[in-house]
């Protein structure tokens, strides 16, 4: 149990702090939506399926799909 | 002169906040009403789910709150991107038969789902805010998957809209005048606990904010990608 949770906080992190040195956007978004889906995950894992419901289809699939738009309307690539 | 002000000022708001924390015990629990949604939430509201007794039974006014903020939301982004002129469509790659086809397949079985989310809130994990994003999320993989000119109904969506603001208001109204008489009590029979048909007005409440909450969403969407 703890080996699962600390495996998820460690892989939180790390797509956390890629999601800040990618120069490519859109994988940045992708990486933060990593961030929302492993604390769906870790909710879960701390008894509050309602929270991680939540976090899921909000943090990881309707920011996500409003910044991809908003990379479509903008420049991919960071200078 | 002005930072010896601001140091005085500084000092007196330390002192306070250090004073008032030392009368705050620590350590001992004083969250009566806690204890309280616990152990009698159940039978008072009738609802399996102990945060759906909370957040529709309890607590319901502040759900309507958060409705209403969603709503103004939705209504803000439209009311400024209404404002700016639509680009003409850019060339873009059509989606490939693969990806098209799929999410043509996945997009009932996700619209389902957030629909079983919200009709069984009150005995489930979930509610009409999470069954309203589940929904919006399948209207998302069909804007970005399925490149056809598919767009939500429009008169569709604001009917679903309006309506479940509506019964929510409307069922808060109808509180005020029988049963124990204030905004939103829960004046239906409980029925029996743990079943589909129980916990009284809360399961139709969830039902008009998951339709309510769906359609913002998805608006947002259709709003957003309108314009790119």
């Amino acid at each position: 149990m703890i080996l699962i949770v600390s495996f998820l906080v460690v892989a939180m992190l790390a797509a956390a702090v890629s999601a800040y040195f990618f120069k490519d956007l859109l994988s940045a978004v992708i990486a933060s939506c990593m961030v929302s889906l492993l604390a769906a995950v870790l909710f879960f894992f701390l008894h509050a399926p309602d929270v991680a419901m939540a976090e899921a289809s909000i943090g990881a699939a309707l920011v996500t799909a409003v910044f991809v738009i908003a990379i479509r309307r903008t420049k991919r690539y960071e200078e | 002169m002005r930072k010896i002000i601001g140091i005085i000022l500084l000092i007196i708001i330390a002192w306070g906040i250090i004073t008032s924390l030392q009368e705050m015990p620590f350590g001992t629990s004083r969250a009566k009403v806690a204890d309280h949604y616990i152990n009698k939430g159940r039978e008072e509201t009738g609802a399996a789910n102990i945060v759906t007794s909370v957040v529709v039974g309890y607590r319901s006014l502040d759900t309507l709150g958060e409705v209403t903020v969603l709503f103004l939301a939705a209504i803000g982004l439209g009311a400024v991107l209404a404002t700016i002129k639509r680009k003409e469509d850019r060339d873009t790659e059509k989606a490939s038969l693969i990806l098209s086809t799929g999410c043509r397949f996945l997009f009932p079985p996700i619209l389902l789902f957030g629909a079983y989310i919200f009709i069984h809130g009150h005995l489930t994990p979930g509610g009409g805010f999470q069954g309203g994003a589940i929904i919006a999320s399948a209207f998302v993989l069909m804007y970005l998957g399925c490149h056809e000119e598919k767009k939500i109904n429009e008169t569709g969506s604001i009917i679903s809209e309006s309506l479940g603001g509506l019964v929510f208001v409307v069922i808060g109204l109808i509180g005020l005048t029988i049963g124990t008489r204030y905004f939103l009590n829960n004046f239906l029979p409980k029925g029996e606990f743990n079943t589909l048909l129980s916990a009284g007005i809360i399961p139709i409440i969830y039902i008009a904010i998951g339709f309510k909450v769906g359609a913002e969403l998805s608006k947002i969407i259709d709003l957003l990608m309108e314009e790119s």
